[in-house]
C-alpha cells in the first residue's frame, strides 16, 4: 500500500511541473500587451514602456520562464500586476469561498445522486427511472449560468425563499475564522452563543450549491444507476434474494458497495472539474471564490496572479485524483497489485 | 443531509478548542447624530467590481474611486451633481496676476480618521510623493493619474507656507489646474498612515472624509462607517457597505428581493422593469462622456472634409442608440458632453440623409463610393456599450451610400496601441472625464500635439486654428473668455468633421424608494455623506 502511494506521489512533480510550464507559455504566447490593457486608454508610451520593464516583460521569454520557475520552486507564487499583493495571499483569501461551495456541491450531488441512481436502478423501466433518467439528461444539458438564474427567479424571486446572493447576509459582518462560513458560523455560535451567522451562510449556500452541484449529481445518478443493474444481475445477488435476505439489505449492503467502485472514481473526477467549473457559478452567485479571482486576472492579463491560480487549482486537482485513487485501491485491492 | 451536518457539527465541537479570535459585530451600535430623524441605518451598495486599491492616487478604476470618494477629501470638490469646483479642505486660494503661483488657505481643526491633524504638511506629503521622485514615498507608486494629467510638466514645486498655507509653483499657466485637484488622484491622505502602512497602505486607507474605512473582504465588500468628528455636515447612514455582484442581472434581482439598496450599471433591458416594481425609483444623469467615431485625417479619403461630412451625413445615430444604448443613451452633436461648461448648444447636427451623403461623396469625387475599414472596440464601455454592434450599424448604413467598410477587432491593449499609432482608417472610441474641465476633452483628444504618435488625438486632425483656439484657452484664467473660446472651437470642429460624435451615456441608478438625498456626479463619483434611509 505504502509504495503504491509514493509512486503515485512521486508521478505529482514531472505532472505539476508540465502543468507550469504550460501554464506559463500559454498566458505568455496569448496575444495582448499586460501593461498595456492595465493601464488603459489614457496611458502614455512612456509609462507603457515603464510599466513593461518593472513588470520584466521586457526580457526574453526563457529568461522570464527561468525566473518564473526559480520562484515557483520555493513556493513563491509573486506579486499580482493588479493588487500588487502577493498571489499567494489573494489565492489564500479566495480559495475556502471555493472550496466550501464545492464540498457542499459535492454532498449534495453525492447523495442526491446516489439516491436517484439506486431508485433509478431498482424501478428500472418504471415511471421514477424514466422521470429520473430524463431529469438527469436534461441536468447534464443545462448551461450552468442559466440554471443558477432559474434558480435565483424561482427560489429567490419568486418564493422569497433564498436569497439572490453572497455568502452572508452582508449586514451582519464578522472576521472570518477558517474561511469556511458554515464552519465558522458554527465556532461562532459555540463561542457566542449567536447562530445567525451560522443559518445565514447555510442559507446562501443552498442555491449555488444546488446550481453547480446538478451536473455532477446527473453524471452520478446515470453511473450509480448502470453500475446498480450490472451488480444486480450477477448471482450473488440472485443467491442473496433466494436465500429471503430483505431487499432493503441487498441493495444497500450487498448491491451498492460492490457497485461504488466506478461512482468513486466519477465522484472524484467531479470534484476536480467543479473546483475549476465554480467560475459562472460564481460569477451568477457573486461568490467571491478563486473561479471568479481566476477569471478577473484573465481579464486585466495579471500574469502572476492567472498562473498562481491554475498552478493551485491543478494541484489540487491532482491531488484529488491522488486521494480518489487510493480509497479506490482501499475498496478494491485488485487494483493495486495490477 | 442531516447525518451529514451533525458529524460537521460534531468535528467542530471537537476541534473548536483552538480557535477563539472569531468575533462579529452587530448592526446599529453607533449612535445617531443627536436629534436627527435622518440620521442611522446601514445601506448596502451593489457594485459591479472590487475596488482594486483604496489609495486613490495609485488607481485609475472607477470602483477605487467610489470607494474614494467617500473616505478622502481633495482641497477643492466638486459640488454635488455638477463638474463645478468648490472649496473643501482649502477655504479658499489665490492666483498670482501670471497664473504661476497658487496660494491655498486650509481648514483649521481638521482631524485625519487617525486622530493626526490635517495641515499645510499633509497636503505637500500627499502631492510631493507623486511629484519628487527624490521623495521617500515615491517608489510605492505608480501614479498613474498624476502621469495621465501631465502634473510633473505643470507643477514645479509644492511648498507649505506655514501649517495652513500651501503654495503650489507651476512650470506655465494652466486654467485646468483648480479642477484637476478635485480629481482622485488629488486626495490628501494621512501621512502617519501612509509611513506606517507603507505599500499596504491601499489596504489601510486614512483620510479625513465623511466615512471611515473599516473592512476589506476582497471580491466581497468594503465597509465604511461614519466619521463623527467629520469637519464638515456629519453624514447621516451609520454604515455603508459596498457589496460586489458582478451579474447584471443578479445585481438587479438582489434590489428587487431588497437585500440592496442601491445598484450601479444596470442592464439596459432591466431598467423599464425596475422602474416597474413598486417600492423602487431611478435617478438618471447625464455621463460626462463621448463615444466617437474617428476618421483618420492623415489616410485618403478622409483627408478630404467632404468625405468626412458625408459619413457624418450618412449614419443613423438615433438607430444605433435605440439599438445598443437601449436608451441609456443620448445621440451627441459636440465632443463635449452637454452638462459641462461651454457646451454649445448652438450647434446642428449633421441629420441622417443619405442623399446628402451621396452627393457630397460624388462631389469629393467618390461617387462610386470606396473601401475601407472601420475599427470597433472589443470592450463594452461607459461610452459605448457594444463596439461590435454599433460597428454593424454603421456598416450597413455607409453601405448605403456606397462606401464598402470591413469590420476590423483586436484584443483591447492591441486595439489602444494600433490606432494610438494611426493604423486605422476609421476607429470607435470614447473618452469619459475626469475633471470637467472641457480642456481635458478638446486638448487630449482634439488638439494638433496630441496628433503626436502615440497619439490621443487619433483622428489625426491637425487644425492650426482650433488648437490655437483651445490653447488659447487653457492658459487663460478668465472663466468667461475660455467659455467663449471653447464655444468658437466646437463650431470649427463641427464644420471640419473629424469624427462622427455618436453618444452620450445616460448614466442610471437603480434604488429603493426610501433612499434619499442621492445625487449623481457627470464623473461617476458616488458620494453617501447626504444619503440618509427613510423609515
Amino acid at each position: 500500500m505504502l509504495k503504491y502511494i509514493l509512486k503515485r506521489l512521486a508521478l505529482l512533480l514531472p505532472t505539476l511541473f508540465g502543468v507550469v510550464t504550460l501554464v506559463f507559455f500559454m498566458i505568455a504566447l496569448a496575444p495582448g500587451d499586460p501593461a498595456r490593457v492595465m493601464l488603459g486608454e489614457r496611458a502614455t508610451a512612456e509609462s507603457v514602456e515603464q510599466l513593461r520593464h518593472d513588470l520584466g516583460l521586457d526580457k526574453p521569454l526563457y529568461v522570464q520562464y527561468g525566473l518564473y520557475l526559480q520562484r515557483v520552486v520555493k513556493l513563491d507564487l509573486g506579486k499580482s500586476i493588479k493588487s500588487g499583493q502577493k498571489v499567494s495571499e489573494e489565492i489564500w483569501d479566495h480559495f475556502p469561498a471555493t472550496i466550501e461551495l464545492t464540498i457542499w456541491a459535492m454532498i449534495f450531488s453525492t447523495v442526491v445522486g446516489i439516491i436517484i441512481g439506486v431508485l433509478s436502478a431498482t424501478r428500472k423501466n418504471g415511471w421514477i427511472d424514466f422521470a429520473s433518467m430524463g431529469g438527469a439528461l436534461m441536468g447534464v444539458s443545462m448551461p450552468v449560468f442559466w440554471l443558477a438564474l432559474v434558480l435565483i427567479m424561482i427560489f429567490s424571486v419568486h418564493f422569497d425563499m433564498f436569497p439572490t446572493g453572497g455568502r452572508m447576509n452582508i449586514r451582519y459582518y464578522f472576521t472570518p475564522i477558517t474561511g469556511l462560513y458554515v464552519l465558522d458560523g458554527i465556532l461562532i455560535f459555540l463561542k457566542s452563543g449567536d447562530i445567525k451567522v451560522f443559518i445565514s451562510a447555510l442559507h446562501h449556500l443552498v442555491l449555488p450549491a444546488i446550481a453547480l452541484g446538478t451536473i455532477p449529481l446527473a453524471i452520478i445518478a446515470r453511473i450509480t444507476r448502470s453500475s446498480m443493474l450490472e451488480v444486480l444481475n450477477q448471482d450473488y445477488i440472485k443467491t442473496a434474494r433466494s436465500a429471503g435476505i430483505k431487499e432493503r439489505k441487498v441493495i444497500y449492503r450487498y448491491a451498492l458497495k460492490n457497485a461504488l467502485l466506478p461512482i468513486i472514481t466519477v465522484i472524484g473526477l467531479q470534484f476536480g472539474l467543479l473546483l475549476s467549473g465554480a467560475i459562472l457559478t460564481e460569477t451568477v452567485f457573486a461568490w467571491p471564490g478563486i473561479g471568479k479571482w481566476i477569471y478577473h486576472a484573465i481579464e486585466a492579463r495579471d500574469y502572476p496572479a492567472v498562473q498562481g491560480g491554475i498552478i493551485v487549482i491543478s494541484t489540487t486537482f491532482v491531488l484529488i485524483n491522488l486521494v480518489v485513487d487510493i480509497l479506490y485501491s482501499i475498496v478494491n485491492p485488485k487494483i493495486r497489485l495490477s | 443531509m442531516k447525518k451529514v451536518l451533525l458529524l460537521l457539527l460534531a468535528l467542530t465541537t471537537i476541534s473548536v478548542s483552538g480557535f477563539a479570535k472569531g468575533q462579529q459585530s452587530a448592526d446599529g451600535d453607533m449612535p445617531a447624530a443627536a436629534g436627527d430623524s435622518k440620521a442611522g441605518g446601514v445601506l448596502v451598495f451593489a457594485h459591479s467590481g472590487d475596488a482594486v486599491g483604496l489609495d486613490p492616487a495609485r488607481e485609475t478604476d472607477g470602483e477605487s474611486f467610489m470607494i474614494a470618494d467617500n473616505i478622502y477629501n481633495c482641497l477643492v470638490e466638486f459640488k454635488p451633481g455638477t463638474t463645478e469646483v468648490m472649496p473643501a479642505l482649502a477655504k479658499s486660494w489665490d492666483v498670482s496676476a501670471d497664473g504661476l503661483e497658487y496660494v491655498f488657505h486650509l481648514r483649521e481643526g481638521v482631524k485625519f480618521h487617525d486622530g493626526t491633524d490635517f495641515n499645510a504638511d499633509a497636503v505637500v506629503f500627499s502631492h510631493m510623493r507623486q511629484l519628487d521622485e527624490n521623495h521617500p514615498y515615491f517608489e510605492y507608486g505608480p501614479w498613474k493619474y498624476w502621469g495621465y494629467m501631465d502634473m510633473s510638466a505643470i507643477v514645479k514645486d509644492i511648498e507649505a507656507v506655514d501649517t495652513y498655507t500651501v503654495k503650489y509653483t507651476l512650470n506655465k499657466p494652466e486654467a485646468p489646474f483648480i479642477a484637476n485637484l478635485a480629481m482622485n488622484f488629488a486626495v490628501i491622505v494621512s501621512p502617519t498612515a501612509v509611513e506606517m502602512y507603507k505599500e499596504d497602505y491601499t489596504n489601510n486607507p486614512v483620510g479625513t472624509g465623511p466615512f471611515k474605512f473599516v473592512s476589506w473582504t476582497k471580491d466581497d465588500n468594503i465597509v465604511v462607517e461614519r466619521n463623527e468628528d467629520y469637519w464638515g455636515q456629519k453624514a447621516y447612514l451609520d454604515r455603508v457597505i459596498f457589496k460586489v455582484i458582478p451579474d447584471a442581472t443578479a445585481r438587479t434581482l438582489a434590489l428587487k428581493k431588497g437585500e440592496v439598496d442601491i445598484i450601479d450599471f444596470p442592464s439596459p433591458e432591466d431598467i423599464p422593469g425596475i422602474k416597474a416594481t413598486d417600492g423602487l425609483k431611478v435617478v438618471e444623469q447625464a455621463g460626462l462622456n463621448v463615444g466617437y467615431l474617428a476618421l483618420n485625417c492623415e489616410k485618403e479619403p478622409f483627408d478630404n472634409k467632404l468625405v468626412r461630412q458625408a459619413v457624418n451625413y450618412a449614419i443613423n445615430k438615433q438607430d444605433i442608440i435605440d439599438g445598443v444604448y437601449g436608451g441609456m443613451g443620448q445621440a451627441a452633436k459636440n465632443p463635449l458632453p452637454p452638462g459641462m461648461w461651454s457646451y454649445n448648444d448652438e450647434i446642428e447636427d449633421y441629420p441622417y440623409d443619405p442623399a446628402k451623403a451621396k452627393a457630397l461623396l460624388a462631389e469629393a469625387g467618390y461617387a462610386d463610393g470606396f473601401s475601407t475599414t472601420l475599427w470597433a472596440m472589443p470592450v463594452s464601455r461607459p461610452y459605448n456599450p457594444n463596439g461590435k454592434k454599433v460597428a454593424e450599424i454603421m456598416q450597413a448604413n455607409l453601405a448605403d451610400v456606397g462606401i464598402d467598410a470591413a469590420i476590423t477587432s483586436y484584443d483591447w491593449g492591441t486595439y489602444l496601441d494600433k490606432t494610438d499609432m494611426g493604423e486605422h482608417d476609421m476607429a470607435l472610441l470614447g473618452w469619459t472625464g475626469d475633471n470637467g474641465d472641457p480642456d481635458n476633452f478638446l486638448w487630449v483628444l482634439l488638439s494638433a500635439p496630441a496628433a503626436v504618435k502615440p497619439a490621443g488625438n487619433i483622428a489625426f486632425w491637425k487644425n492650426e486654428e482650433f488648437t490655437s483656439i483651445i490653447k488659447e484657452a487653457k492658459e487663460t484664467a478668465d472663466q468667461a473668455r475660455r467659455t467663449a473660446l471653447y464655444e468658437e472651437a466646437q463650431v470649427i470642429f463641427k464644420e471640419e468633421a473629424p469624427w462622427v460624435t455618436l453618444a452620450h451615456s445616460l448614466v442610471v441608478e437603480p434604488m429603493k424608494e426610501e433612499v434619499m438625498g442621492f445625487v449623481l456626479y457627470p464623473t461617476g463619483k458616488r458620494v453617501f455623506s447626504e444619503v440618509w434611509l427613510q423609515k
